[in-house]
């Protein structure tokens, strides 16, 4: 069909010269009038001129170019895309939480002041730890808040010769990326043959030169460490500390403590297991938590109940620092408090129970089409692998691009980078059986059109906007901006 | 019901799992530390859970804000929650599967092209934590580009800032932070730049407005930073830059604000929303995710992830950075704010800020007792002097329904009597003459 509309015009091009969407009270004077001329902006800049309708109908229809958690199910493997109910906006945005502001005198902020105590005290009653700081603004900044925590204790004890941190292969990218910026050497170990931590590898690796071992509990093919509580030992032998990356905690939630197995500090996500929303890429909050020994290096300020009043202004003499201007992603935290008062330990474990029986269903039954690439029990998420020689040369990038033909977003592929063709399927406890059965299906039959046509799955998607984006073509010249 | 699956669903499900209770998909963890007592409150249902954060938002006492230091009350247009807040917005994923995130790619590339606008940058990336990790963030990238270890910064930087960048580069070997005076002028002391730069600087942070609210001599600033061979990256207040000269203009490497002030709620300092950008010779020490236009088969033009060859996914522990989530939704609320102002509107926003910060000023200087501290030119915030500790001035208006500022006394020394002010657009000229009215009775 010929294109009257041209929806996917950018703002910059249906910009008219005079349009406005926002009008001010004016001013009596010009900006020279209170400053200098050199210090004065000399050009406009080019920013689009649109009415208000323009405006609104300009982003509604881009809104309507993308697949959505509300719209469509989002199998994203470590994203954990569970339903972010509706109340928590609502609620996460009352008019007295926004306008508080980080420097207003506490009696004015009691409110605010007190649900960042009591998540704090409810994050530390789920995972056993003795702390946590609710500062971190994603999971990444959680895991740098974590490793200079680390950082901070050995250095407290003198302990300068710990220069490496251990990362087994299954981790998270962001985990040796972490440890990079922490200014560590990063030790990479392989791991065994049945997807958990290779503990010969590790024995080998850890020494006194070791600081902290990262390890993603379940880790990035769907399994739990078992050998968790006998790593710890080994870890606490060598004198370094263990990290665990939280990332995948809706596994455990309700069903185990962290602490219990021997965690020192690690990191959580209230953008996955707390059902805050992602946002289109943020902003998330990454909250962490120590055990005892570590708790008193963690970043300030931490909210405290003093006298009956609520302050962020306790002394923490031994503290990393600060780790952002403010004390932390407030909209994201209040969302995450809202899921912890809103469920009790019986339903966090029913939901971590769901998560865990919903990927173990998908994962059976599209055993001898899809098959996990570690064919046991997973936890909260399967890792399928397929082989191209023996699928047409079909790859899993197609197959992920043919299932938005069918109506679901396609999970995350190519990670963890161990396993070829990796397609990392996450289900989440929200999802009912219905919509897992239409999922399988819907894969069911893309395996199907591999054996039969297999050059309309490789052309897919056929039914977005836009059809197979070339990213090498963005990539080799960059057009960044208008 | 949070988990749809019914007790016949499951019983279907374990069966085609091959188990016969959940408990068994669990037989991975420790069975001694299995289903922990957790000790939690109450489950409230949703409508409890209402009145319960209704509660907690009433201890918040609504205050009269003269506050800024780092987060702005500015007016949102209705608009940019409105749309920002769209279930197709606010519950989308960061847009890896292309084909089927057009409409956040898109946005995602307007808010960079605004923004380098805005700037007069070349590059920007999709957003970054807050203005300190984000300025944290390009001094690392200095350190990248001209292996030099030395950082120069003005001491009237806000101290939250400085604590932030402390905690990123203190771990790295032989970095040096060092900070330069301001004069009495309340700018930045050049003689003491001129003295401390040299073939050992790395780069210098431009503050502009710095801490105090001051405007900076940009350009002479970036003359002698260049001719030491460093590099500068400007921190800036973006609504400014509707009215004040842009870092293009005076040749800053990078730069680097919070974008707050653009369409997002103060929100007790979270989420903030860090702006970064670059000159093209610098984009691929960028840190985190940028959007670039390609091409589908057809030739049409998508949107896309672009230059992920820098990010941790790909590159693991020599990416340059660990950022993976970054701020979003915050860059969607500012693209939208910007897109609503336009350029006539945004230069009219920061010309009510200029007007109400200077009207309160005037009124203040008349005052008994009360004085401007500095006289350089200011943008929307500036530095009172009181004739009791600003701290007192601060508990006493509380107490009348004013957030009266920012005492200055425990960051700077021999200010104590120093009180930080700002005034945007949000404050009618009723708004500051009760400010003052409310000053004149300590």
């Amino acid at each position: 069909m010929e294109e009257i509309l041209k929806h996917s015009e950018l703002s910059i091009e249906k910009s008219r010269a005079g349009r406005r969407g926002v009008q001010f009270v004016k001013t009596q004077k010009k900006a020279e009038d209170y400053l200098p001329a050199f210090y004065l902006r000399a050009d406009e800049p080019r920013l689009p001129e649109m009415s208000e309708f323009d405006t609104v109908r300009h982003f509604t229809r881009l809104s309507q170019l993308n697949y959505c958690l509300d719209g469509e199910f989002y199998p994203l493997g470590s994203c954990t895309m569970k339903y972010n109910p509706k109340a928590y906006d609502t609620l996460s945005a009352l008019e007295p939480f926004c306008a508080a502001h980080p420097f207003a005198p506490e009696e004015a902020v009691q409110g605010t002041l007190q649900a960042v105590y009591e998540m704090q005290e409810l994050l530390k009653k789920i995972t056993g730890l003795a702390a946590f700081t609710l500062q971190p603004a994603a999971g990444a900044h959680g895991e740098l808040t974590g490793i200079l925590t680390v950082r901070a204790y050995h250095d407290a004890h003198k302990d300068f010769a710990r220069t490496e941190v251990i990362v087994p292969d299954t981790a998270h990218g962001t985990n040796p990326a972490t440890a990079n910026m922490a200014g560590y050497t990063v030790v990479n170990i392989k791991s065994a043959a049945d997807g958990c931590v290779d503990k010969e590898a590790l024995q080998n690796a850890l020494s006194e030169r070791t600081a902290a071992v990262m390890l993603t509990v379940p880790n990035t093919v769907g399994l739990f460490e078992k050998d968790i509580c006998e790593i710890a030992d080994m870890v606490h032998k060598a004198g370094a500390l263990l990290y665990m990356d939280g990332a995948n905690f809706n596994a455990l939630i309700g069903l185990a403590k962290p602490a219990d197995f021997g965690v020192d500090v690690m990191h959580l996500n209230l953008h996955k297991t707390f059902a805050a929303p992602h946002g289109g890429g943020g902003p998330g909050s990454g909250p962490v938590g120590a055990a005892a020994h570590v708790a008193p290096f963690l970043p300030k300020p931490m909210a405290e109940l003093k006298d009956g009043k609520y302050t962020l202004s306790g002394e923490m003499p031994q503290s990393l620092g600060k780790m952002k201007a403010f004390y932390g992603n407030m909209a994201v935290v209040l969302r995450g408090y809202c899921y912890l008062r809103q469920f009790d330990g019986e339903t966090l474990k029913r939901i971590a129970e769901n998560a865990v029986l919903n990927a173990n269903y998908v994962r059976a039954r599209l055993k001898g089409k899809f098959n996990a690439f570690f064919d046991r029990v997973c936890m909260h998420e399967c890792v399928l692998s397929i082989n191209p020689a023996e699928m047409n040369g079909v790859h899993t990038s197609d197959v992920a691009k043919r299932l938005l033909d069918y109506g679901f977003y396609a999970p995350t592929i190519y990670f963890p980078l161990i396993v070829p063709e990796a397609m990392m399927v996450e289900p989440t406890e929200t999802e009912s059986k219905d919509m897992l059965d239409a999922f399988i299906t819907a894969l069911e039959k893309i395996y199907d059109e591999i054996q039969t046509e297999p050059e309309k799955v490789k052309g897919s998607p056929h039914t977005q906007c836009v059809g197979r984006i070339d990213e090498v073509s963005a990539a080799r010249q960059p057009n960044l901006k208008w | 019901m949070f988990t749809p699956n019914t007790p016949e669903d499951q019983k279907e499900m374990l069966a085609a799992a091959g188990v016969s209770s959940v408990r068994e998909l669990l037989s991975q963890i420790p069975q001694n530390l299995l289903y922990p007592a957790l000790d939690l409150p109450k489950a409230l249902t949703e409508q409890e859970l209402s009145v319960r954060l209704h509660e907690l938002a009433a201890k918040n006492k609504p205050l009269k804000n003269f506050i800024g230091a780092g987060m702005y009350e500015h007016f949102i247009p209705a608009a940019v929650h409105a749309l920002s807040s769209r279930g197709e917005f606010l519950t989308a994923y960061t847009p890896y599967q292309a084909e089927a995130s057009q409409g956040t790619l898109q946005t995602i590339y307007e808010f960079q092209s605004c923004i380098c606008a805005l700037f007069d940058m070349d590059v920007a990336t999709a957003s970054h934590y807050d203005g300190a990790t984000a300025l944290a963030e390009s001094v690392l990238a200095c350190m990248r580009v001209n292996s030099r270890k030395e950082v120069l910064i003005p001491a009237a930087l806000h101290p939250h800032y400085k604590e932030v960048l402390k905690t990123y580069l203190r771990h790295f070997e032989g970095v040096h932070l060092c900070e330069i005076p301001f004069g009495a002028d309340g700018a930045l002391d050049m003689n003491a730049l001129k003295e401390k730069l040299s073939e050992k600087t790395s780069c210098f942070v431009l503050a502009n407005p710095n801490f105090f609210g001051s405007l900076e001599d940009a350009n002479a600033v970036s003359s002698l930073v260049h001719e030491a061979g460093a590099l500068l990256v400007a921190l800036v207040n973006p609504l400014s830059l509707s009215v004040v000269q842009t870092p293009g203009s005076y040749g800053a490497d990078f730069a680097v604000a919070e974008g707050q002030p653009l369409g997002n709620a103060v929100n007790f300092g979270g989420p903030g929303l860090g702006i970064m950008t670059a000159k093209k010779a610098y984009m691929r020490q960028l840190p985190g995710r940028i959007v670039g236009i390609a091409k589908d088969h057809d030739g049409k033009r998508a949107f896309v992830l672009t230059l992920q060859a820098r990010e941790q996914h790909i590159r693991r522990e020599k990416a340059s950075s660990n950022i993976c989530s970054n701020e979003a939704l915050c860059a969607l609320n500012a693209v939208i704010y910007l897109t609503l102002l336009g350029p006539k509107g945004l230069k009219e926003a920061a010309l009510l800020n200029l007007e109400r910060a200077h009207k309160l000023a005037e009124l203040i200087a008349a005052v008994p007792g009360f004085k401007v501290k500095f006289t350089a030119p200011f943008f929307n915030e500036f530095v009172v002097e009181c004739p009791v500790p600003a701290q007192t001035v601060v508990d006493k208006l509380a107490q009348k329904g004013f957030g009266a500022g920012y005492a200055l006394g425990k960051d700077f020394k021999g200010m104590e009597n120093c009180l930080l002010v700002c005034a945007t657009e949000t404050k009618t000229t009723e708004d500051l003459q009760a400010y003052a009215d409310a000053l004149r009775g300590i």
